[in-house]
């Protein structure tokens, strides 16, 4: 790589040719105020926050987006360059609904963090407002276009991260807003409420759906029996909302975090993770063996549902009939659980905490309800959760080590990989291979599903049948991947597909980190490391080996794929339109 | 009811047209804005129905489509009517109370600048400075130029055109 020298503020810094004033700066730890800018996702220079003076040059000019040169002279601190920096911030000031103490983002917002950070101490553009425009018909992801400053961090987030590309901004001038086409809801167009566009959003103007009331009212109902499932990314994301570092993990806080909620019984999606291979895992083989539609494609994670309903249907058949184990858990709870205990299922709340927007929308599908009720009841986020803790003053790194409860809340290692892209495939592939050959697998590390590539690819020897396994993580992956099985370009027998960018640790309902952090570590690297570590942390690795999950077929579903298995634990999809009717 | 099965008769045959005319440009992101000039050529403006067929035909999402026709004003949502009016907002007309006229026009007809009647009988627009500022403020019907406007001879103006 050709290699050029220039100087910032004085600092000589060696960067490749192909970079950016700012990358130059970032490399000799210089700090250029961004807004815009989004590592790798959105450089496309709209906010001119990053403005810096550039020697012999008349204009100042934005870091981001401009090339170094050889012996180019950088000044990252000028008055003119604080100036300008100041008066952009504040026009966006003048046309924002500030309203921060009530607003979701509070003291976790870009805007307000430069406006401390450059000094604002009045906005002297007292100028005109756009009306405000709220859409919150999604069960999902509300957006608040009065504090969007329109800098596309959502919109090449959807479009290009996940390949969806159902916001732009719409009209022009003062009037541009980011939206769906004819200013639709997200609710009637082909959004598969990912989320993905809250995580790059810097303030406030898009956020999840806050159901938490909901939970409070629950739980404050003492006719009601309410009870909670965490999903696996959460026990390593939770800790970040409290002060710990990227992906801490948090396992054995979270039961006494929730216990001191007030729920009556704290469970783990674990659990129903480890059901979920039971089930799959006899689904893949039973497809294999008896000529069934291949490749079989995994289901846990619900925004990649919802995209293959609008945008492959014809893919519909390859898609495994599992439920996800949210839904897992919430069928079983009322009603295997509710019998044993003798609890009438009406009476009992379903909760679950996700690190997914997408989960909101799964638990209230009218097809969600095969316990005769609607399975679960209220799916959280993971930062809607650390609000209510927030709010009930529970610090969750005070807190003493607990346990999940019986039975619900026994699981294994491979449950606890879900968490993370390749887990899903992986833990199935442990399982497959044992009940396949009736032998113990030597090394349970399947390595090459995991990490961040976006698409990973593996052949798998199973008693000498060779298994193509593929694995793609983000929409836009997906997308690659589901083009070659189309155009019967590979050859694959098993696809594990999650909508979010590294698995659920990634998930849109996950504590949002902001431009800077991101760039600054892999967050989808470094919580996927300890999910792993999770894993090697347990006494039992393999879903198959889960004896609560084992209890349950003995005492209630028989075997995997049992007529009631099928009912409870099994789903159908449904084709849906690419394009709104309007 | 005959008018309006004539109607979409008619607009299927235009829709045909667009399908063949999006030929040649099959994938072809770049072409968006010639795909879209044409479309508009043909059919008047462009509804969603031929904004799917030009996401399609090129290959891009329909929000791109609809971003793109919504940021230049010469793109039709709707169709225009039959009067075309357009209000000079230049600075001329603006100081001698074009806003006023425009509100009025709004007011009368119903719609919005940038709208349609639902009659599809007018439509009404802002422009620049057309030229005429000895008459300001000026208004143009297709090509007919009306001056020293207020907003009470509006309505006598429309009448014009029953
Ligand atoms: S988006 Fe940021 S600046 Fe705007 S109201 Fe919310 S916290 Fe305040
Ligand atoms: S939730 Fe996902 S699909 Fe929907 S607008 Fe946001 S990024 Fe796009
Ligand atoms: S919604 Fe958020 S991410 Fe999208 S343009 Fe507005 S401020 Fe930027
Ligand atoms: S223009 Fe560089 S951060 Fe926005
Ligand atoms: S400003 Fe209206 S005609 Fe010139």
């Amino acid at each position: 790589m050709e290699m050029v020298t220039l100087t910032i503020d004085g600092q000589k810094v060696e960067v490749p040719k192909d970079s950016t004033v700012l990358e130059a700066a970032h490399k000799a730890n210089i700090r250029i105020p961004t807004l815009c800018f989004l590592k790798g996702i959105n450089e496309i220079g709209a906010c001119r926050m990053c403005v810096v003076e550039v020697k012999g040059g008349k204009a100042l000019q934005a870091a981001c987006v401009l090339p170094v040169s050889e012996g180019m002279e950088v000044i990252t601190n000028s008055p003119a360059v604080r100036e300008s920096r100041k008066v952009t911030l504040e026009l966006l000031l003048s046309d924002h609904n500030l309203e921060c103490p009530t607003c979701v983002r509070n003291l976790n917002c870009e805007l307000q963090k430069l406006s401390e950070e450059l000094g604002i101490k009045s906005i002297r553009y007292p100028g005109e407002k756009h009306a405000p425009r709220y859409d919150d018909f999604s069960p999902s992801i509300v957006r608040d276009a009065s504090k969007c400053i329109l800098c596309r961090r959502c919109v090449s987030a959807c479009h290009k991260v996940q390949g969806v590309g159902v916001i732009s901004p719409n009209h022009r001038g003062f009037n541009t807003v980011i939206a769906p086409v004819f200013d639709l809801s997200l609710a009637e167009v082909a959004c598969v409420n990912c989320g993905q566009c809250i995580m790059a959003c810097p303030v406030g103007a898009l956020k999840e759906k806050d159901d938490t009331d909901r939970v409070w009212q629950a739980l404050a109902d003492p006719e009601k029996h309410v009870i909670v499932q965490t999903a696996p990314a959460i026990r390593v994301s939770l800790g970040e909302e409290f002060g710990e570092g990227m992906g801490a993990i948090v396992t054995k806080k979270l039961p006494a975090a929730l216990r001191r909620l007030g729920f009556d019984k704290v469970f783990d999606t674990d659990f129903s993770a480890d059901l979920t291979i039971m089930e799959e895992g006899s689904e893949f083989l039973e497809r294999l063996q008896h000529g069934g539609k291949l490749p079989l494609i995994t289901s846990c994670s619900p925004g990649w549902i919802k995209f293959c309903e609008h945008y492959y249907p014809e893919l519909l058949d390859n898609l495994s009939t599992c439920k996800s184990p949210q839904q897992m858990f919430g069928a079983v709870a009322k009603t295997y659980y509710a019998e044993k205990m003798g609890i009438d299922p009406s009476k009992i709340f379903v909760v679950s905490i996700m690190p997914c927007t997408a989960k909101k929308f799964e638990a209230q599908r009218p097809e969600m309800n095969s316990s005769g009720y609607q399975d679960v009841d209220v799916a959280l986020t993971t930062r809607e959760l650390s609000r209510m803790l927030k709010e009930a003053g529970i610090d969750l790194s005070k807190l003493p080590d607990e346990e999940f409860d019986d039975p619900l809340g026994i699981s294994t290692g491979a449950a606890a990989i879900f968490g993370a892209t390749g887990g899903v495939m992986e833990a199935a592939l442990r399982t497959v291979y044992e009940v396949v050959t009736g032998k113990e697998l030597q090394n349970i590390d399947f390595t090459e599903v995991r990490g961040v590539e976006g698409i990973k690819e593996a052949t798998i020897d199973i008693d000498g049948t060779k298994v193509n396994v593929a694995v793609a993580h983000g929409l836009a992956n997906a997308r690659k991947v589901l083009d070659r099985v189309k155009n019967g370009e590979a050859n694959y027998h098993f696809i594990e597909i999650m909508c979010c960018p590294g698995g659920c640790v990634g998930g849109g309902g996950q504590p949002i980190l902001n431009a800077e952090e991101r760039w600054a570590k892999d967050y989808r690297e470094v919580r996927g490391n300890a999910i792993y570590e999770v894993d090697r942390s347990m006494k039992l690795r393999k879903s198959h080996e889960n004896p609560a999950v084992q209890t349950l077929y003995k005492e209630f579903l028989g075997k995997p794929l049992s007529e009631k298995s099928h009912h409870l634990l099994h789903t159908h999809y449904t084709k849906r339109p690419l394009y709104p009717e309007v | 009811m005959e008018t309006a099965v004539k109607k979409d008769a008619e607009l299927e045959e235009k829709l045909q047209k667009v399908d063949e005319m999006l030929e040649k440009y099959k994938g072809q992101k770049g072409a968006l804005l010639q795909a879209l000039q044409e479309a508009q050529g043909i059919v008047g403006y462009l509804p969603l129905e031929v904004q799917k067929k030009v996401a399609a035909a090129l290959n891009i999402t329909l929000s791109e489509v609809y971003s793109t026709i919504t940021f230049y004003s010469f793109f039709n949502l709707k169709p225009r009517g039959k009067y075309q009016i357009r209000v000079c907002l230049g600075t001329a007309c603006y100081v001698r109370g074009a806003n006023k006229v425009l509100d009025r026009l709004e007011k009368e007809l119903g719609v919005k600048v940038g709208d349609t009647t639902d009659d599809a009988k007018f439509s009404l627009d802002a422009c620049r400075c057309v030229g005429a500022c000895g008459l300001a403020p000026t208004i143009i019907i297709n090509d007919e130029v009306y001056g020293r406007l207020t907003p009470d001879k509006v309505p006598e103006i429309l009448k014009k055109y029953e």
